[in-house]
């Protein structure tokens, strides 16, 4: 006891070694460095976007939809894709984060080991990995071609709800592991059901986190153009009744106005992109907001 | 209030797992009765089967019989939710819920079973923390969180929470533990005064603590790893730190091994 309580002089307490130093730097170095390179197709694509996009950036962007506006005519707008998509990825959610949440719920604090959880685990997994064509063939042929719908923002909504319910039940089912057992345990002790420990005690300690999967699952699904051609198609008009014909959406957009070749178009198509990514950015600054409000207190 | 605990040919189990073997005890109501023993012993399995606690774990497993005055707790009738509620429990470290204020935080229980009048969960709430010793120093920042409060503030908060449901038999799972000379003084003052009103089991590590607060000592011990534990001997407290029946009780209390 005596030698490890008093302090040690001299030689013991040596500086670092050279060595040591340099290992040191030199993998602060590379982590740096790696850090600036992610950076870089970031700043890159941010850049580009906003510099082509600043352009068009005018209220006739926000007021006019395309209709009866020619490829090479100036003005023109996304009125029609930027309500369509809002409407398309509130449809998607509502479809969605309902499910995921109760799956990982079920997959956190009931499965165990059991059998179903471990299927429904496996097919989370796999419903991952589907590309996003295949879901929206997927509705196309079970919704459209099979039940007999026609086109609509819903049609779309139900192949991006494919394509979100998984990320969103692997991230809330990640927050739920995170809640500490202590936390269980003290709420059954005070003799509160399952259910209600899960609804007041784990689901709010664990919705920061959740929020943040939510809505790194609606950015992910709001640039999804490929199941919208199938499910959707698209128009140049305003359709505000997304059960009901064609609609449009920011990615068709997009896709449709770049694949013109005159340059307003062109320009329109960049507008667009910098529109989505506002837009998305602003769901984030939202949902921070809202999900800071729950946020599990510190100190 | 506080009841009589009668258990009789109790073994738990972890899967395959026998973690303790027969127990019979018989806990006093309006006393503080304590639990030694050597790391591994099942004091805490035990305790935990007094309240239902031990079948939460997956795999865990009950047989015997833990008769609350006359009801058998693992009668196939019982509803272990409601065991729960007339027998809280304190754990070894301190869980305040995180997103909630001291003041949810105590009426977390009585909320979350559906007592909602505003005026009756401010007085259960004023009372529990009094009776927890914790009223003077928080009753200025209720609404703040209460995993701001220090390590045995937390404690006393957990056991005002635990309390203010209103239990007739409080367990408690080494519950000073985690915490320094003074706030274990404050809470072993606490099970003092709470045991005129409640029937307390505390499993402790600290064998003057033991003698400090309890009436009557149990002893279990394991015969080896991977074997099952036992309850050695149960009796008075001054008798078992004096003059225990068993040479293993007296061995371990006079630090010979364990």
């Amino acid at each position: 006891m005596t030698s490890l309580s008093t302090p040690r002089k001299g030689s013991g307490l040596g500086s670092v070694s050279t060595g040591r130093k340099v290992k040191d730097r030199t993998v602060q170095g590379l982590v740096y460095l790696a850090f600036l390179l992610a950076l870089v197709p970031l700043l890159s694509v941010l850049w580009t976007v906003v510099v082509n996009g600043a352009k068009r950036l005018d209220p006739t962007f926000f007021q006019f939809s395309m209709n009866a506006v020619a490829g090479k005519d100036p003005g023109g707008g996304a009125y029609h894709a930027i309500i369509g998509t809002l409407q398309q990825v509130a449809i998607t959610s509502a479809i969605a984060v309902p499910i995921a949440v109760l799956t990982a719920i079920y997959l956190v604090e009931y499965a165990g080991n059991g059998r179903l959880g471990k299927v429904i685990s496996f097919f989370v997994d796999v419903m991952t990995g589907i590309p996003s064509i295949v879901a929206g063939l997927f509705v196309l042929a079970l919704w459209l071609l099979t039940v007999g719908f026609g086109f609509s923002g819903f049609a779309g909504a139900l192949a991006l709800a494919i394509l979100m319910i998984p990320t969103v039940v692997r991230a809330t089912e990640e927050m739920l592991k995170l809640v500490p057992n202590d936390l269980r345990e003290a709420s059954y002790a005070l003799g509160v059901p399952r259910w209600r420990t899960i609804c007041f005690v784990i689901l709010p300690t664990a919705m920061t986190g959740i929020v943040t999967g939510v809505m790194l699952a609606v950015a992910r699904v709001m640039g999804e153009t490929a199941p919208l051609l199938l499910t959707i198609f698209f128009t140049k008009a305003i359709n505000t009744n997304p059960f009901e014909g064609p609609q449009a959406s920011l990615p068709t957009f997009i896709w449709e106005q770049a694949s013109d070749p005159n340059q307003t178009s062109i320009d329109r198509a960049w507008t667009g992109a910098l529109v989505l990514i506002g837009i998305i950015m602003l769901l984030n600054l939202l949902a921070r907001l809202v999900a800071r409000r729950s946020a599990p207190v510190r100190r | 209030m506080a009841k009589r605990i009668e258990v009789s040919g109790l073994h738990a189990y972890y899967g395959g797992v026998h973690a303790i073997e027969d127990i019979s005890m018989t806990v006093e109501p309006r006393s503080v009765t304590a639990f030694i023993g050597p790391s591994g012993c099942g004091k805490s399995t035990f305790l935990r089967t007094l309240n239902r606690m031990h079948e939460v774990i997956p795999g865990a497993r009950v047989e015997g019989k833990v008769m609350l005055d006359a009801e058998d707790l693992y009668g196939s009738s019982i509803d272990p939710v409601a065991v729960r509620r007339v027998v809280g429990m304190v754990f070894q470290r301190p869980n305040p819920f995180p997103t909630m204020s001291i003041y949810d935080n105590v009426a977390a229980g009585l909320k979350l079973n559906g007592v909602r009048r505003k005026g009756q969960l401010d007085e259960i709430v004023e009372q529990s923390l009094q009776d927890a010793n914790l009223w003077n120093e928080v009753k200025d920042r209720l609404g703040k969180p209460g995993a701001g409060l220090s390590g045995g503030q937390q404690q006393r908060l957990c056991i005002a929470r635990a309390i203010a449901v209103q239990p007739q038999v409080l367990l408690m799972d080494e519950p000073c533990s985690a915490l320094d000379p003074i706030s274990t003084l404050a809470i072993e003052d606490l099970i003092g005064k709470l045991k005129s009103q409640y029937t307390i089991v505390i499993v402790t590590h600290n064998m003057q603590q033991a003698a400090r607060v309890s009436d009557r000592t149990a002893f279990f011990n394991i015969a080896g790893t991977g074997q099952p534990g036992k309850l050695i001997e149960i009796d008075d407290t001054s008798k078992i730190f004096t003059n225990p029946e068993q040479k293993a009780t007296e061995d371990y209390i006079t630090g010979r091994f364990g």
